[in-house]
Protein backbone atom coordinates (compact mmCIF):
# COMPACT_ATOMS: atom_id res chain seq x y z
CA UNK A 1 0.00 0.00 0.00
CA UNK A 2 0.96 3.62 -0.56
CA UNK A 3 0.58 6.33 2.07
CA UNK A 4 1.46 9.66 1.97
CA UNK A 5 4.82 9.23 2.42
CA UNK A 6 5.50 7.40 -0.16
CA UNK A 7 3.59 10.28 -2.57
CA UNK A 8 5.86 12.79 -0.37
CA UNK A 9 8.93 11.16 -1.79
CA UNK A 10 7.60 11.02 -5.50
CA UNK A 11 6.95 14.99 -5.25
CA UNK A 12 10.49 15.55 -4.05
CA UNK A 13 11.78 13.13 -6.18
CA UNK A 14 10.39 14.93 -9.28
CA UNK A 15 11.73 18.20 -7.93
CA UNK A 16 14.92 17.14 -7.51
CA UNK A 17 14.85 15.58 -11.54
CA UNK A 18 13.26 18.95 -12.65
CA UNK A 19 16.33 20.51 -10.63
CA UNK A 20 18.88 18.14 -12.78
CA UNK A 21 17.13 18.15 -15.79
CA UNK A 22 16.04 22.05 -15.97
CA UNK A 23 18.68 22.85 -18.62
CA UNK A 24 17.60 20.15 -20.86
CA UNK A 25 14.13 20.93 -20.30
CA UNK A 26 14.68 25.04 -21.22
CA UNK A 27 16.97 23.76 -24.50
CA UNK A 28 14.04 21.35 -26.15
CA UNK A 29 11.69 24.25 -24.86
CA UNK A 30 14.07 26.39 -27.21
CA UNK A 31 13.48 25.68 -30.96
CA UNK A 32 9.37 25.16 -30.50
CA UNK A 33 8.38 26.76 -27.28
CA UNK A 34 9.45 29.78 -25.66
CA UNK A 35 12.46 28.42 -23.65
CA UNK A 36 10.96 28.69 -20.05
CA UNK A 37 9.93 25.44 -19.20
CA UNK A 38 12.66 24.35 -17.38
CA UNK A 39 12.66 27.18 -15.17
CA UNK A 40 8.98 26.98 -14.69
CA UNK A 41 8.98 23.45 -13.41
CA UNK A 42 11.68 23.93 -11.53
CA UNK A 43 9.86 27.34 -9.32
CA UNK A 44 6.82 24.83 -9.56
CA UNK A 45 8.46 21.82 -8.09
CA UNK A 46 10.87 24.10 -5.47
CA UNK A 47 7.39 25.15 -3.80
CA UNK A 48 5.81 22.26 -4.34
CA UNK A 49 8.43 20.47 -2.18
CA UNK A 50 8.20 23.95 0.55
CA UNK A 51 4.36 23.75 0.91
CA UNK A 52 4.52 20.01 1.43
CA UNK A 53 7.19 20.38 4.75
CA UNK A 54 4.98 23.25 5.91
CA UNK A 55 1.33 21.60 5.77
CA UNK A 56 2.47 18.10 6.22
CA UNK A 57 -0.75 16.54 4.36
CA UNK A 58 -1.51 12.82 5.98
CA UNK A 59 -3.21 11.31 3.12
CA UNK A 60 -2.04 10.61 -0.55
CA UNK A 61 -4.88 12.53 -1.70
CA UNK A 62 -4.15 15.87 0.45
CA UNK A 63 -0.48 15.32 -1.22
CA UNK A 64 -1.75 15.46 -4.36
CA UNK A 65 -3.96 18.33 -4.16
CA UNK A 66 -2.13 20.66 -2.59
CA UNK A 67 0.59 19.78 -4.85
CA UNK A 68 -1.52 20.73 -7.70
CA UNK A 69 -3.01 23.48 -6.51
CA UNK A 70 0.88 25.38 -5.53
CA UNK A 71 1.88 24.59 -9.34
CA UNK A 72 -1.09 26.58 -10.59
CA UNK A 73 -0.07 29.82 -8.50
CA UNK A 74 3.54 30.07 -8.91
CA UNK A 75 4.24 28.29 -12.18
CA UNK A 76 3.51 31.30 -14.63
CA UNK A 77 3.21 29.03 -17.92
CA UNK A 78 1.36 26.43 -19.59
CA UNK A 79 2.69 23.75 -17.74
CA UNK A 80 1.44 25.11 -14.12
CA UNK A 81 -2.15 24.30 -14.85
CA UNK A 82 -1.59 21.41 -16.76
CA UNK A 83 0.69 19.76 -14.25
CA UNK A 84 -1.65 20.94 -11.47
CA UNK A 85 -4.68 19.76 -12.80
CA UNK A 86 -3.09 16.31 -13.33
CA UNK A 87 -1.71 15.96 -9.71
CA UNK A 88 -5.00 17.58 -7.94
CA UNK A 89 -7.74 15.63 -10.04
CA UNK A 90 -5.75 12.66 -9.34
CA UNK A 91 -5.53 13.60 -5.64
CA UNK A 92 -9.58 14.39 -5.89
CA UNK A 93 -10.06 10.82 -6.93
CA UNK A 94 -7.75 9.02 -4.52
CA UNK A 95 -10.06 10.73 -1.82
CA UNK A 96 -8.99 10.99 1.93
CA UNK A 97 -7.90 7.75 2.04
CA UNK A 98 -4.98 7.05 4.32
CA UNK A 99 -3.06 4.41 1.98
CA UNK A 100 -3.84 3.17 -1.86
CA UNK A 101 -3.16 0.39 -3.61
CA UNK A 102 -1.30 0.84 -7.30
CA UNK A 103 -4.47 -0.19 -8.79
CA UNK A 104 -6.42 2.87 -7.24
CA UNK A 105 -3.64 5.28 -7.70
CA UNK A 106 -3.60 3.96 -11.79
CA UNK A 107 -7.61 4.86 -11.81
CA UNK A 108 -6.72 7.92 -10.60
CA UNK A 109 -3.65 8.88 -12.63
CA UNK A 110 -6.27 8.00 -15.78
CA UNK A 111 -9.05 10.59 -14.14
CA UNK A 112 -6.35 13.00 -14.08
CA UNK A 113 -4.95 12.85 -17.20
CA UNK A 114 -8.17 12.52 -18.69
CA UNK A 115 -8.87 16.15 -17.12
CA UNK A 116 -5.63 17.46 -18.54
CA UNK A 117 -6.51 16.15 -21.71
CA UNK A 118 -10.24 18.27 -20.97
CA UNK A 119 -8.49 21.25 -19.97
CA UNK A 120 -5.60 21.51 -23.25
CA UNK A 121 -7.81 20.11 -25.65
CA UNK A 122 -5.14 17.70 -26.39
CA UNK A 123 -5.45 13.95 -28.10
CA UNK A 124 -2.34 11.46 -28.08
CA UNK A 125 -0.45 12.33 -30.95
CA UNK A 126 -0.68 15.93 -30.91
CA UNK A 127 3.29 15.88 -29.61
CA UNK A 128 2.33 16.81 -25.89
CA UNK A 129 2.74 15.73 -22.35
CA UNK A 130 -0.18 12.97 -23.47
CA UNK A 131 1.92 11.20 -25.31
CA UNK A 132 4.09 10.55 -22.60
CA UNK A 133 1.27 10.30 -19.95
CA UNK A 134 -1.32 8.03 -21.42
CA UNK A 135 1.08 4.86 -21.91
CA UNK A 136 2.84 5.25 -18.87
CA UNK A 137 -1.14 4.54 -17.17
CA UNK A 138 -1.76 1.85 -19.28
CA UNK A 139 1.64 0.56 -18.18
CA UNK A 140 1.10 1.13 -14.28
CA UNK A 141 -1.26 -1.70 -13.98
CA UNK A 142 1.94 -4.18 -14.60
CA UNK A 143 4.58 -2.34 -12.74
CA UNK A 144 6.15 1.38 -11.80
CA UNK A 145 8.92 0.63 -13.55
CA UNK A 146 7.25 -0.66 -16.85
CA UNK A 147 5.30 2.92 -16.80
CA UNK A 148 8.46 5.04 -16.58
CA UNK A 149 9.92 3.04 -19.67
CA UNK A 150 6.57 3.55 -21.34
CA UNK A 151 6.54 7.44 -20.74
CA UNK A 152 10.04 7.46 -21.94
CA UNK A 153 9.39 5.83 -25.04
CA UNK A 154 5.74 7.92 -25.53
CA UNK A 155 8.39 10.97 -24.93
CA UNK A 156 10.75 10.05 -27.23
CA UNK A 157 8.11 8.81 -29.92
CA UNK A 158 7.15 12.66 -29.83
CA UNK A 159 10.12 13.75 -32.12
CA UNK A 160 8.64 13.10 -35.74
CA UNK A 161 5.39 14.00 -34.89
CA UNK A 162 3.98 17.76 -35.98
CA UNK A 163 2.56 19.86 -33.14
CA UNK A 164 -1.08 20.64 -32.83
CA UNK A 165 -1.68 22.46 -29.31
CA UNK A 166 0.29 25.41 -27.83
CA UNK A 167 3.03 27.25 -29.29
CA UNK A 168 4.71 24.94 -31.28
CA UNK A 169 1.69 24.29 -33.28
CA UNK A 170 2.47 27.84 -34.54
CA UNK A 171 5.70 26.58 -36.39
CA UNK A 172 3.38 23.88 -38.07
CA UNK A 173 6.14 21.36 -40.17
CA UNK A 174 8.65 23.29 -38.29
CA UNK A 175 8.00 21.56 -35.11
CA UNK A 176 8.42 18.45 -36.99
CA UNK A 177 12.43 16.63 -35.68
CA UNK A 178 12.16 18.21 -32.28
CA UNK A 179 11.38 15.90 -28.84
CA UNK A 180 8.37 17.55 -26.82
CA UNK A 181 9.51 19.34 -24.08
CA UNK A 182 6.22 18.23 -22.02
CA UNK A 183 6.51 14.52 -23.10
CA UNK A 184 10.12 14.75 -21.70
CA UNK A 185 8.84 16.54 -17.96
CA UNK A 186 6.15 13.83 -17.98
CA UNK A 187 8.83 11.37 -18.15
CA UNK A 188 10.82 13.06 -15.34
CA UNK A 189 7.91 12.26 -13.06
CA UNK A 190 6.93 8.83 -14.16
CA UNK A 191 10.80 8.45 -13.81
CA UNK A 192 10.25 9.89 -9.85
CA UNK A 193 7.46 7.74 -9.56
CA UNK A 194 8.97 4.65 -10.06
CA UNK A 195 12.17 6.31 -8.05
CA UNK A 196 9.81 6.95 -4.82
CA UNK A 197 8.64 3.14 -5.10
CA UNK A 198 12.53 2.05 -5.18
CA UNK A 199 11.97 0.59 -9.03
CA UNK B 1 -19.39 57.02 -5.33
CA UNK B 2 -21.00 53.98 -6.51
CA UNK B 3 -20.33 51.68 -9.42
CA UNK B 4 -23.94 50.99 -9.95
CA UNK B 5 -25.98 52.59 -12.89
CA UNK B 6 -29.74 52.58 -12.82
CA UNK B 7 -29.72 50.55 -9.06
CA UNK B 8 -28.08 47.58 -10.56
CA UNK B 9 -25.28 46.33 -9.85
CA UNK B 10 -22.47 46.15 -13.09
CA UNK B 11 -20.76 42.97 -14.52
CA UNK B 12 -16.81 43.09 -13.85
CA UNK B 13 -14.27 42.78 -16.16
CA UNK B 14 -10.97 41.19 -15.69
CA UNK B 15 -8.26 41.46 -18.80
CA UNK B 16 -5.94 38.57 -18.68
CA UNK B 17 -2.57 38.80 -20.61
CA UNK B 18 0.68 37.77 -20.75
CA UNK B 19 2.45 40.85 -21.00
CA UNK B 20 1.61 43.48 -17.53
CA UNK B 21 1.85 46.77 -20.14
CA UNK B 22 -0.74 44.93 -22.74
CA UNK B 23 -3.13 43.67 -20.27
CA UNK B 24 -3.19 47.64 -18.65
CA UNK B 25 -3.58 49.41 -21.96
CA UNK B 26 -6.23 46.94 -22.97
CA UNK B 27 -8.36 48.06 -19.93
CA UNK B 28 -7.26 52.03 -20.26
CA UNK B 29 -8.54 51.56 -24.06
CA UNK B 30 -11.43 49.64 -23.11
CA UNK B 31 -12.34 52.16 -20.62
CA UNK B 32 -11.79 54.94 -22.80
CA UNK B 33 -13.41 53.75 -25.19
CA UNK B 34 -16.50 53.15 -23.44
CA UNK B 35 -17.39 56.70 -23.43
CA UNK B 36 -17.77 59.56 -20.65
CA UNK B 37 -19.35 58.71 -16.78
CA UNK B 38 -19.26 55.63 -15.13
CA UNK B 39 -17.65 52.61 -16.72
CA UNK B 40 -17.72 49.07 -15.51
CA UNK B 41 -15.12 47.84 -13.02
CA UNK B 42 -12.58 46.71 -15.02
CA UNK B 43 -8.89 45.05 -13.69
CA UNK B 44 -5.82 44.20 -15.28
CA UNK B 45 -4.23 40.71 -14.68
CA UNK B 46 -0.88 40.67 -16.62
CA UNK B 47 2.15 38.70 -16.29
CA UNK B 48 3.57 37.35 -13.23
CA UNK B 49 4.52 38.88 -9.92
CA UNK B 50 8.11 40.20 -10.56
CA UNK B 51 7.21 41.76 -13.80
CA UNK B 52 8.10 38.88 -16.15
CA UNK B 53 5.75 37.60 -19.34
CA UNK B 54 3.69 34.72 -18.30
CA UNK B 55 0.12 34.29 -15.82
CA UNK B 56 -0.58 34.56 -12.36
CA UNK B 57 -2.73 32.92 -10.86
CA UNK B 58 -2.61 35.47 -8.01
CA UNK B 59 -3.17 38.03 -10.01
CA UNK B 60 -6.15 37.13 -11.76
CA UNK B 61 -7.91 35.67 -8.42
CA UNK B 62 -7.01 39.62 -7.13
CA UNK B 63 -8.72 41.27 -10.15
CA UNK B 64 -11.57 38.96 -10.10
CA UNK B 65 -11.94 39.88 -6.00
CA UNK B 66 -11.44 43.82 -7.10
CA UNK B 67 -14.19 44.18 -9.73
CA UNK B 68 -16.43 41.61 -8.39
CA UNK B 69 -19.87 43.50 -7.61
CA UNK B 70 -22.04 40.44 -7.17
CA UNK B 71 -23.46 40.77 -10.83
CA UNK B 72 -20.23 38.57 -12.34
CA UNK B 73 -17.33 38.74 -13.42
CA UNK B 74 -16.40 38.47 -17.55
CA UNK B 75 -12.81 37.48 -18.18
CA UNK B 76 -11.20 37.98 -21.05
CA UNK B 77 -7.42 36.18 -21.94
CA UNK B 78 -4.87 36.23 -24.61
CA UNK B 79 -3.46 32.73 -25.03
CA UNK B 80 -2.12 29.92 -23.69
CA UNK B 81 -1.14 29.86 -19.94
CA UNK B 82 -3.92 32.60 -19.75
CA UNK B 83 -6.33 30.91 -20.59
CA UNK B 84 -5.33 27.38 -19.20
CA UNK B 85 -4.68 29.26 -15.86
CA UNK B 86 -8.49 30.31 -16.01
CA UNK B 87 -10.16 27.14 -16.58
CA UNK B 88 -7.74 25.34 -13.82
CA UNK B 89 -9.02 28.11 -10.93
CA UNK B 90 -12.45 28.28 -12.09
CA UNK B 91 -12.34 24.02 -11.98
CA UNK B 92 -10.93 24.45 -8.65
CA UNK B 93 -14.60 25.69 -7.36
CA UNK B 94 -13.32 28.55 -4.72
CA UNK B 95 -10.55 30.58 -6.60
CA UNK B 96 -13.06 33.01 -7.89
CA UNK B 97 -15.84 34.72 -7.26
CA UNK B 98 -19.40 33.67 -7.83
CA UNK B 99 -20.28 33.98 -11.41
CA UNK B 100 -17.34 34.34 -12.85
CA UNK B 101 -17.04 33.31 -16.58
CA UNK B 102 -13.74 32.91 -19.16
CA UNK B 103 -15.36 34.72 -22.29
CA UNK B 104 -14.66 32.89 -25.62
CA UNK B 105 -13.32 36.22 -27.91
CA UNK B 106 -11.02 37.80 -29.09
CA UNK B 107 -8.70 39.94 -26.60
CA UNK B 108 -8.70 43.90 -27.91
CA UNK B 109 -12.37 43.70 -29.46
CA UNK B 110 -13.75 41.45 -26.60
CA UNK B 111 -12.70 43.82 -24.24
CA UNK B 112 -14.05 46.71 -25.65
CA UNK B 113 -17.17 45.34 -26.33
CA UNK B 114 -17.36 43.81 -22.84
CA UNK B 115 -16.74 47.20 -21.22
CA UNK B 116 -18.99 49.31 -23.39
CA UNK B 117 -21.88 46.31 -22.59
CA UNK B 118 -21.25 46.02 -18.80
CA UNK B 119 -20.94 50.21 -18.85
CA UNK B 120 -24.40 50.01 -20.19
CA UNK B 121 -25.54 47.89 -17.32
CA UNK B 122 -25.73 44.90 -19.43
CA UNK B 123 -26.04 41.59 -17.44
CA UNK B 124 -23.10 38.80 -17.56
CA UNK B 125 -25.04 36.50 -20.17
CA UNK B 126 -25.04 39.78 -22.81
CA UNK B 127 -21.49 41.13 -21.68
CA UNK B 128 -20.16 37.96 -22.58
CA UNK B 129 -22.56 37.27 -25.80
CA UNK B 130 -21.02 41.08 -26.76
CA UNK B 131 -17.57 40.15 -26.62
CA UNK B 132 -18.10 36.88 -28.29
CA UNK B 133 -19.77 38.86 -30.90
CA UNK B 134 -16.62 40.82 -31.56
CA UNK B 135 -15.49 37.94 -33.58
CA UNK B 136 -18.04 38.27 -36.50
CA UNK B 137 -16.55 41.92 -37.40
CA UNK B 138 -14.34 41.11 -40.11
CA UNK B 139 -11.91 44.03 -41.26
CA UNK B 140 -11.74 43.26 -44.97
Amino acid sequence: MLDADFFRRWMTATAAAVEREAERLTALDSPIGDADHGSNLQRGFTAVTAILEKEAPDTPGGVLTLAGRQLISTVGGASGPLYGTLLRRTGKALGEAPEVGVPELAEALRTGVDAVMQLGGAAPGDKTMVDALVPAVDALGESFAAARAAAEEGAGATTPLQARKGRASYLGERSIGHQDPGATSSALLMAALAEAAGE
Amino acid sequence: MSDTAGGAELVGVVLVSHSAAVAASVAELATGLAGGGATAPVAPAGGVAGGGLGTSAELISAAAAAVDRGAGVAVLTDLGSAVLTVKALLAEGDELPPGTRLVDAPFVEGAVAAVVAASAGADLAAVMAAASDAYAYRKV
